[in-house]
């Protein structure tokens, strides 16, 4: 079902299996039919770790999205309301309950809370007069979703904002949980790495967590050999640079939610004979993208340059295994044939899927606007304009802001200043500009870019090597004793701490055998980082392989969108 | 790099590499560069086929691909990729909602479609699901003044009994209950989200005890039941003065009353702390849950005037005089509109209301409906421009695009001419004619306007680049001449029609004995 868990180097599948045991134990306690009320946008996260049929089993014949006044008719003996802890949606529920107690027959109703109950939720539901109503009222603490054999997210759009511009540390309390079930799992991880102020943050919660916990000895052997929390705005510059490769291009154009993406239905009609484009699809075509489809998994890496060559080659492959049908002379050489074919079908759609989407970013990569945008950035990561000292003046600065809201809406001096407050706009009153220091120590532009052939992880950005991935880098060879002038640079304390293990699950490396790193991302993480955290671990002599989790899998359209003031 | 730096031009765009060359190319654009292209043969005789294209490339996997197409039944292909077209995999969850409740729940697209306007990104809109997993998102929704009041009751006694048994819980979890836990073990039990009771913590420093342990768990859920609890419990003075040294809890009690709207206590907070720009920008923030636009206006009203920094100050009274402006402008152009009697509303009805738009935005619509208007009324672009100290160009770019697009070329002609005290007129573009001619491209402009353009862009290499760009034959053909360029001419031949025009032209300047060619 998600076999592609467990190809990585750490099996997620195991998580998923136990997140996926909790949901069944919390169904059965609900015995008789069920019907389900979704809050919609847990449909997402949800069709990550299960499929209707796992609810099926269990009993459940409808299901519904969440909506006020009634709900639609249903002959089952439970309902079961799963919901994040809102209180908007606890108005909504108490009026289908109000609604559905004057109906007649009486139902047992249930709550499921994800990823955890909230006092102030129930408190509005006691308000309401329904709280007495709830047989159930649990909680399903669905804090780290896997989304692919090394990709674990949170999916909490909100923490970006929340931890760095509110000071609100909610969402780095269910991070370090989510860490605490990781390693209930996976074992004590022995070593912690951070840098940065959330990063710091959680590291104590994960200790004072583990210290509450002190009654059960975890004997599970550890499957990582360390952990590296990092916080965004140590490197706020990357989310906003455009990805280069296939599935950050496919992310920054179309958007990808929860491993979906949704794009233009003209490139994907079927095509039939004699059909006269008439019913062409008006709705979006849907895709869901992860390594379980192999074609994909060997291109969404690539720089997007690189792409084209690995689809005209499989074009010719395929063609060449249909060509095959000619030669098949004998009945079992035909057989063998019929054998292939469903497979050589699914490679076929597979390609014919990812050669339309490659056409349609290709649109966009090939137009005067996505150069020039291009253009400017890669200027200022090579630093042509920036190196020069008081580079923004603060006329300047003033004048620009009166353009955006100008041609934006005077409503953004609220998001000028998030993103001030956040670290992303920065006066210039005479401080020292500190990136030539930080891009030339790092590395951070590589003039010799080989897209085709990588040899460094700056051909995700065509050039700019992201700092995040290049601290982590950095940490695993040669240590980050080589660069503590850059780090007292960055933003926030880095450190270290360590997990004793019990003598018998100490790890004795055999020689050549990679180090497990699981890397977590505190506000959010992009595709290009990801592939190059990927390229690291495929690297022959590169000693560690990473397992990559964070709050949100972002890109720097949503992110900023994500801190603008909406109305309450 | 030459063959690099043609295949760039010529294939669009590849990403990466191109856009290095391409980069490279900026950076120190040299004429030696650009003449290399434009001279070069290889740009005619480059071709698709060339193996180290990608669209080519791209175009060939196509190919491949729909050749199979006529061997391969379509018909399976559903139950191969087990995708419905729609979108979800068969059997995923929210395809199962939908076929499980019959019609329900395909409302979210419309809500995705919802796209803000206000929205920086250029490229595809995103779907926008809100926060998951953080308490602030606990307190959205409809404010109810005064039900977070009760909340204490919540943590009290009295529910007890109302709290159906907790199945599947040991038993030994809420088999105690009693009335002596300690600060920490009261937090720890909020925290598992157990009922208990806070009332008992009577004197300050019990409550301030009990807020501690809170922050020191980090969990806002905790941290924010206790806040309230104590914003019943103690007097405004004493709660502010008090958060003002625990700057965690004090961060976690502003998000909390900006999350449930608590306007006069944030405000009544921000006072307290002498954080007057905050208080400011608090206060202004509110406009955003105002829809009506006449509201909306009185309340920007108050804004003018409260502690926001210079610059700020001024934005907020421009906000507050383009609303009262949009919402004369919007009233009387909804009566034109709907009287019918004004040609340019007949010809290009409105698509949108003007009330709550940029002032780019309204400037355009002003150029569009309202273009000569004399600068006494408040729609009229002039007026606009004066009132706002919109800069030149600005100014120019957007008339221009308004212009353009109604193909009022007269209107563009008079954006650009300029009669010195003379009487001469000259044509001059703050924005430079590339840009000019751009625009007009953009929008259609028909060959002969776009020439007239294209002959005024000062530097010779642009000019040759737009006009081949544009296919203004003349313009290059001239150009050519004038710079008694015979080999670029002859080359030039080739890209023009059999027969045409523009063909006799450069044969007869070719043959002609009065240009003295420099090659």
């Amino acid at each position: 079902m998600a076999a592609h868990l467990s190809y990585g180097r750490v099996n997620l599948n195991v998580l998923r299996e136990a997140v996926r045991r909790e949901l069944r134990e919390f169904l059965d306690k609900c015995a008789g039919s069920k019907a389900i009320v979704w809050d919609e946008y847990l449909t997402g996260p949800f069709g990550l770790i299960a499929q209707y049929s796992l609810l099926k089993e269990h009993e459940v014949e409808k299901m519904f999205t969440l909506k006020g006044n009634r709900l639609p008719a249903a002959d089952v003996k439970n309902i079961i309301f799963f919901v994040r802890p809102r209180l908007e949606l606890m108005d909504i529920i108490a009026e289908n309950v109000l609604s559905e107690d004057r109906r007649g027959p009486t139902r047992d109703f249930h709550i499921l809370f994800v990823p955890r109950r909230s006092l102030l939720c129930e408190q509005r539901l006691k308000d309401l007069g329904v709280l007495g109503s709830f047989i159930h009222r649990e909680e399903y603490s669905l804090d780290l979703i896997p989304f692919d054999g090394d990709l674990l997210s949170m999916e909490s759009e909100g923490a970006f904002k929340e931890c760095y511009l509110e000071g609100d540390q909610t969402s780095l309390y269910h991070a370090a949980k989510g860490l605490m079930t990781l390693q209930a799992l996976y074992g004590t991880i022995p070593q912690i790495f951070g840098k940065g102020e959330c990063a710091r943050q959680v590291a104590n919660m994960m200790i004072r967590m583990k210290r509450e916990f002190t009654g059960s000895q975890n004997s599970i052997f550890p499957v990582f050999d360390n952990l590296l929390l990092l916080d965004r705005n140590v490197d706020l510059l990357t989310p906003l640079a455009t990805q280069l490769t296939y599935e950050g291009l496919i992310d920054e154009i179309y958007g990808i939610q929860n491993s979906y993406v949704k794009l233009p239905p003209e490139k994907f009609a079927p095509k039939k004979q004699g059909d006269g484009g008439k019913d062409l699809p008006t709705e979006a075509k849907k895709l869901q993208l992860n390594s379980a489809e192999e074609l994909y998994a060997e291109i969404r890496d690539k720089n997007f340059n690189a792409v084209g060559s690995v689809l005209s080659k499989k074009a010719k492959i395929i063609s060449a295994a249909f060509e095959e049908r000619h030669n098949a002379k004998t009945v079992g050489e035909i057989k063998q044939f019929v054998s292939q074919l469903p497979h050589m079908q699914a490679a076929r759609g597979s390609l014919a899927n990812h050669t339309s989407i490659a056409e349609l970013i290709k649109d966009v990569t090939t137009s005067e606007d996505f150069f020039d945008k291009l253009t400017v950035e890669q200027e200022f990561m090579s630093g042509i304009d920036t190196d020069k000292p008081g580079n923004i003046a603060r006329p300047c600065l003033y004048k620009k802001n009166t353009k955006i809201y100008q041609t934006y809406g005077y409503e953004h001096i609220l998001t000028l200043h998030n993103l001030e407050k956040a670290g992303l706009l920065k006066p210039q009153t005479g401080g020292r500009n500190n990136y030539p220091t930080i891009r030339k120590t790092l590395r951070l532009w590589m003039d010799d870019v080989n897209e085709q052939n990588p040899t460094d992880i700056s051909y995700v950005y065509s050039g700019y090597a992201p700092l995040s991935v290049r601290l982590a880098q950095l940490l695993s060879r040669p240590g980050w004793r080589s660069i503590e002038e850059v780090l007292r640079i960055l933003p926030g304390p880095h450190f270290e701490e360590r997990q004793p293990l019990p003598t018998g699950l100490q790890k004795k490396r055999q020689p050549g055998e990679n180090r497990v790193t699981l890397i977590f991302f505190l506000g959010g993480v992009t595709f290009a980082e990801i592939a190059a955290l990927r390229f690291l671990s495929q690297l022959e002599d590169g000693g560690t392989e990473y397992v990559i989790a964070t709050t949100k899998l972002m890109n720097g359209t949503s992110w900023i969108e994500a801190l603008m003031e909406k109305p309450f | 790099t030459t063959t690099g730096l043609i295949l760039f031009f010529q294939s669009g765009r590849p990403l990466g590499a191109g856009v290095r060359l391409g980069l490279g190319l900026r950076m120190n654009r040299t004429k030696g560069d650009e003449e290399e292209y434009w001279n070069s043969s290889k740009f005619k005789a480059f071709t698709f086929d060339d193996e180290d294209d990608e669209l080519s490339q791209l175009k060939e996997s196509k190919r491949a691909v729909n050749s199979l197409r006529d061997f391969v039944d379509d018909d399976d292909d559903d139950d191969l990729e087990r995708v419905s077209w729609s979108g979800e995999a068969v059997g995923s969850i929210s395809w199962s909602i939908r076929e499980t409740a019959g019609n329900s729940g395909s409302t979210h697209e419309g809500r995705e479609q919802l796209k803000s306007r206000n929205s920086f990104s250029s490229y595809a809109q995103l779907p926008k699901p809100t926060s998951t997993y953080s308490l602030s998102s606990f307190f959205r929704g409809r404010t109810r003044p005064g039900s977070f009041q009760s909340l204490s009751d919540a943590l009290s006694d009295t529910p007890a009994k109302s709290y159906a048994p907790e199945l599947g819980r040991p038993k030994g979890e809420y088999r105690d209950y009693s009335n002596d836990w300690s600060p920490s073990d009261t937090v720890r039990r909020l925290r598992k989200g157990k009922v208990c009771s806070l009332e008992r913590f009577r004197s300050l420093q019990d409550k301030l005890q009990l807020l501690e342990e809170a922050v020191s768990m980090h969990d806002g859920n905790v941290i924010t039941a206790v806040l309230i609890f104590l914003k019943r419990t103690l007097s405004k003075d004493i709660l502010f003065r008090e958060l003002e040294v625990r700057q965690v809890a004090l961060r976690h009690l502003i998000h909390f009353l900006k999350e449930i709207g608590d306007q006069k206590l944030l405000l009544d907070l921000f006072r307290f702390l002498d954080r007057t720009e905050e208080l400011a920008l608090s206060h202004y923030r509110e406009h955003l849950n105002i829809q009506d636009p006449d509201k909306r206006k009185e309340f920007l009203k108050t804004c003018v005037g409260l502690p926001f920094s210079a610059e700020d100050s001024a934005h907020i009274q421009d906000h507050y005089t383009l609303l009262e402006r949009q919402i004369i402008i919007e009233a009387n152009d909804r009566h034109l509109e709907s009287a019918g009697q004004t040609e340019i509303f007949r010809k290009h009805p409105r698509k949108a209301s003007i009330l709550n738009m940029p002032l780019v935005t309204t400037l355009f619509y002003s150029c569009f409906y309202h273009y000569t208007e004399a600068e006494g009324t408040f729609s009229s672009p002039v007026n606009l421009k004066k009132t706002f100290k919109i800069p030149d160009k600005q100014y120019v770019l957007t008339a221009l695009a308004a212009r353009a697009k109604l193909r009022a070329w007269n209107d563009v002609d008079a954006l650009f001419t300029t009669k010195n005290w003379l009487g001469y007129t000259k044509k001059r573009a703050p924005i430079g004619f590339h840009r000019v001619v751009e625009i007009l491209h953009k929008n259609n402009a028909p060959v002969q306007i776009l020439q007239e353009y294209v002959n005024l862009v000062e530097d010779v290499d642009t000019k040759l680049n737009l006009a081949t760009k544009f296919k203004c034959h003349d313009v290059v053909i001239d150009t050519y001449r004038d710079l008694k360029d015979r080999q670029q001419l002859l080359a030039y031949r080739s890209k023009v029609d059999k027969g045409s025009a523009e063909e006799e032209k450069i044969d007869a300047l070719l043959s002609s004995s009065q240009i003295r060619w420099k090659n």
